[in-house]
């Protein structure tokens, strides 16, 4: 006897229920609290702010323990939240030049003012498994220095006060919004930059990549990667100056391009821009590099057909929430639209046999 | 055509003081013409000399820097530069034709030599099956491509068949005006001349206007009512096709004209 | 952090809810016409009806009675899932009963029960572009709707009937509307496909992820492409309802046993139900009233 398929929304209730202990784990484990996450586990935190497009790394922190470690999980968790807030107003642009930064390299001056700073970085560990920290051992506390108060201006700066490097247009117009206004193609410079600081970092680190490989070159030199904290600041209307209300931590990367000069451009170095939320400097280079490649248009280069040169390609695929949420949607049920391709294959096999007997 | 036909006569296509250039590099540079109805003119010059980005720019494949195309619409005269995308693309299809030198850029690969064929008709609203297929079989057949090739995609075809199938997809409306890019270049010197003497008839047949560029004088001997020769973007000399032939007047086109004679 | 009740009626903000109204609104005015709109993150994710949600949300007034259907079906899992999130965030009352509900958010089908004037019909679509499959790229279809420059379609269909002697398409089967804009109904099956033109209520196409807005005003044509000698057919599985004996309701196919055993019953529960309820009995029908309800 055929019984049609009810109780959805048991099913639901319980699946959550045993999703919930699952992301419980074992309880004779201690419990893993917010304030760990945010304190150990920081680049994840950075990268689920910075796809999240949400800078608030206690939230950042609590997505990750709710979606059990699943870090597109947790952007998604981020972005839904996101979306409800109300937005008050913008601030003004911060100030890379004024960072105060806890990393800072070029790998076109071996020395600048301001100073290579190394930071906290993986770049010279040795990939050995640490033991140690299966045990739970502390560490001993990192020697310090005073901090320098000699200002850090960018080399990229110190390249066009020579006209060596493109200058980039300067404007006060306010950028679009990607969260508040559908993408249209083709679309500003602004619009792109956003759509791939908050794009997926595997998807821009492979289109970067690739154009390293030869798939729109760009001949890419790091001139400045930077990390570190900048003033956030806001007008407010009624004081008549801006405040400071706040303070973020950024990476930010700029690449010095190779770039013959073209139609309309003498010879110069060109830019590549990257400038991303938190500690995330995998992705800041990643970007300034398809940032660049992206701009074939407006420096008059060749476009090749290489993926990273193709605007819409790259920024309709970017994107994790969305490509994810289509990917598994194919699990959802299918199965008026796949009895009606059953039907017409049947139909379609019916009157091919038929047609294979008369010839007989 | 009597001079007398041709001063009453709208010309389909006037071009004025057309100029692309790439970087500081000439494209092509001040080219000026006429092309009445019915006339075919044959554009030659060596590789790099031009031709192909005249062509580009006449077809709005390219933007040119500066001057005009004005085609004689449906609604009068209309400089197709200034033309919105949108209007220059509705010409595309209905009005004007492009036979690309290689059939893999006119063709749709995937689709079989009858989806190809109608591809116009049903743009401009076929909606008969069956008289679609037919016109397709029939064109099929003017371009001497079997009957029974109809439901084979273009990759089965050797490059000859393309490009004959690729002439067929692009007449079978009756365009006003067909541009070809080196119609029989790379292809094999007999299924060039079988091909030339094809489209010689269709030519003739329907009346075409077109514009025709190659590097091969043997082609525009053939098709060409009119001679254009370029030279490093420039138009060394222009006129009628036998006339530029036999008595070259410029050094380039003298040079040009006795290195196919020594062939 | 922000309470569950903190959240507007129906989830949105009025802001967005105003921005995705102007959308329908511009979309009911050009019937047809993908009209971009700047779809939020929503709760759920893409693919799961985000684009049918936020119009949904767009449309609620709190004395709506609201049905939501997945596959024609009222108590599969998302639809279920849908219909709790409007439950919680709007407050408003839910049927399953078609005559009964004053908007219909669906995924893959149209009511067997006709809609009447004033009810709203909600599609979640998850590629709105009907010549995707054909260019991929935006700036291309976009441009190829501008010029109406639908040969393409055709070559498709074309291709179908000198392949397979006949269109060879089961769903998501693409339409003409009102004589321009050639529009994609979303997955359903084309046996539906003859219920989207001239129907009397509104029906809203939203699709979240591609960020478009569509719709089909009350009355209004919706053509099935087709050829004049190949006209287009609606087509569903040649049985009855074996639960309700309906003769002329879409079937999804239930296999019964490993033995290659099967029955078909109505992708429309509701409709399925009401027959057996006014007493028509298929072959395999329950025997007991309601043996088929929890």
């Amino acid at each position: 006897m055929y019984v049609a398929v009810k109780g959805g929304e048991k099913a639901i209730d319980a699946a959550h229920a045993w999703l919930a202990e699952e992301r419980r784990g074992d309880t004779s484990v201690s419990e893993l609290s917010v304030a760990q996450i945010r304190q150990q586990l920081t680049l994840a935190v950075n990268r689920v702010m910075a796809e999240g497009s949400l800078y608030d790394p206690d939230l950042a922190a609590l997505a990750i323990k709710q979606a059990r470690g699943d870090l597109i999980e947790a952007i998604f968790l981020i972005r839904a939240y996101r979306t409800t807030l109300p937005r008050l107003g913008a601030s003004t642009p911060v100030e890379t030049a004024q960072m105060a930064v806890c990393r800072r390299i070029s790998a076109t001056f071996k020395d600048l003012p301001g100073g290579q700073i190394l930071g906290p970085t993986f770049d010279y560990t040795h990939r050995l498994l640490d033991f140690k920290l299966a045990a739970e051992g502390e560490v001993p506390a990192a020697p310090t220095a005073p901090a320098s108060l000699d200002a850090v201006p960018h080399v990229t700066a110190m390249l066009n006060r020579d006209g060596l490097i493109q200058t980039e247009a300067q404007g006060n117009a306010t950028p679009p919004d990607l969260t508040r206004e559908p993408m249209e193609l083709p679309t500003t410079r602004p619009l792109r930059l956003q759509a791939i600081t908050r794009g997926d970092e595997g998807f821009i680190l492979s289109m970067a990549y690739s154009t390293q490989r030869g798939y729109g070159r760009t001949h890419a030199f790091v001139g400045e990667l930077r990390i570190g904290t900048v003033a956030v600041e806001m007008d407010i209307p009624e004081l008549g100056f801006s405040v400071e209300i706040g303070e973020v931590e950024l990476t930010e990367c700029e690449t010095v391009n190779q770039f013959k000069g073209s139609k309309t451009e003498p010879p110069q170095f060109t830019r590549g821009y990257g400038l991303v939320f938190g500690q995330t400097e995998r992705k800041a280079i990643a970007m300034s590099l398809v940032d660049r490649a992206l701009r074939w248009k407006e420096l008059g280069e060749d476009n090749t057909g290489a993926p990273a040169q193709d605007e819409e390609f790259v920024l309709m695929h970017a994107d994790n929430i969305q490509a994810t949420g289509f990917l598994e949607h194919i699990k959802l049920p299918h199965y008026v639209d796949f009895q009606a391709e059953l039907e017409l294959v049947r139909k379609l096999r019916r009157e091919a046999l038929a047609q294979a007997e008369a010839a007989e | 055509m009597s001079i007398l036909a041709k001063m009453k006569m709208q010309p389909l296509l006037s071009v004025r003081d057309l100029s692309k250039f790439y970087g500081g590099r000439i494209g092509c540079a001040d080219v000026g013409f006429d092309l009445y109805p019915g006339e075919v003119l044959g554009i030659v010059g060596e590789s790099g000399s031009g031709k192909s980005t005249l062509l580009s720019c006449l077809a709005g494949h390219l933007a040119p820097d500066r001057g005009e195309v004005i085609f004689d619409t449906k609604e009068g005269p209309r400089d197709t530069v200034q033309m919105a995308e949108a209007a220059r693309r509705r010409l595309a299809r209905t009005d004007w034709a492009y036979v690309h030198q290689n059939p893999r850029d006119g063709l749709r690969m995937g689709v079989s030599a009858g989806g190809n064929v109608g591809e116009r008709l049903m743009a401009v609203g076929a909606r008969h099956y069956g008289d679609i297929r037919a016109a397709a079989v029939d064109w099929l057949g003017r371009v001497e491509i079997a009957a029974d090739r109809v439901d084979d995609r273009p990759s089965a075809f050797s490059g000859g068949m393309q490009q004959r199938l690729q002439i067929a997809r692009n007449l079978v409306t009756g365009p006003r005006l067909v541009f070809m890019d080196e119609p029989t270049g790379g292809l094999d010197v007999s299924v060039q001349a079988r091909l030339l003497d094809l489209l010689r008839g269709l030519v003739r047949e329907m009346g075409l206007s077109a514009i025709i560029v190659t590097h091969d004088l043997a082609v525009v001997r053939l098709l060409a009512d009119r001679l254009m020769v370029m030279k490093g973007g420039y138009v060394v000399e222009q006129g009628l096709t036998d006339q530029v032939l036999d008595d070259p007047q410029h050094a380039y086109t003298q040079l040009l004209v006795s290195s196919v004679l020594q062939v | 952090m922000t309470d569950q009740t903190a959240y507007n009626f129906a989830y949105l903000d009025e802001q967005t809810k105003r921005m995705i109204r102007r959308a329908i609104l511009k979309g009911v005015a050009i019937p047809g016409y993908q009209v971009p709109f700047a779809s939020r993150e929503m709760p759920m994710p893409y693919g799961w009806g985000t684009g049918g949600v936020q119009v949904t949300a767009a449309c609620l007034v709190p004395e709506d009675r609201l049905k939501v259907i997945d596959q024609g079906a009222d108590d599969t899992t998302n639809a279920v899932s849908i219909r709790r999130f409007f439950q919680r965030t709007a407050g408003v009352e839910v049927t399953e009963a078609t005559a009964d509900a004053t908007v219909i958010q669906t995924r893959h089908r149209i009511p067997e029960t006709p809609l009447t004037e004033g009810q709203i019909l909600v599609y979640q679509v998850p590629i709105p572009e009907p010549l995707r499959f054909l260019e991929p790229r935006e700036t291309e279809t976009r441009k190829m709707h501008e010029l109406e420059d639908y040969g393409l379609m055709h070559v498709k269909l074309y291709e179908d009937i000198s392949r397979h002697g006949q269109i060879a398409t089961a769903y998501d089967y693409p339409v003409k509307v009102e004589g321009r804009y050639v529009m994609d109904p979303s997955p359903i099956p084309k046996f539906d496909n003859p219920k989207l033109g001239g129907n009397a209520a509104i029906q809203l196409f939203g699709a979240g992820r591609e960020q478009r807005i569509y719709a089909l005003p009350p009355y209004t044509q919706a053509i099935s492409l087709d050829f004049d000698d190949y006209p287009f057919a609606a087509s569903k599985a040649d049985h009855s309802c074996d639960l309700c004996a309906a003769p002329d309701s879409y079937l999804d196919e239930v296999i019964t046993d490993d033995q290659g055993s099967r029955m078909f019953v109505c992708s429309d529960t509701d409709f399925c139900a009401s027959r057996r309820a006014a007493g028509h009995i298929g072959p395999m029908g329950a025997p007991r009233a309601g043996a088929d309800v929890e």
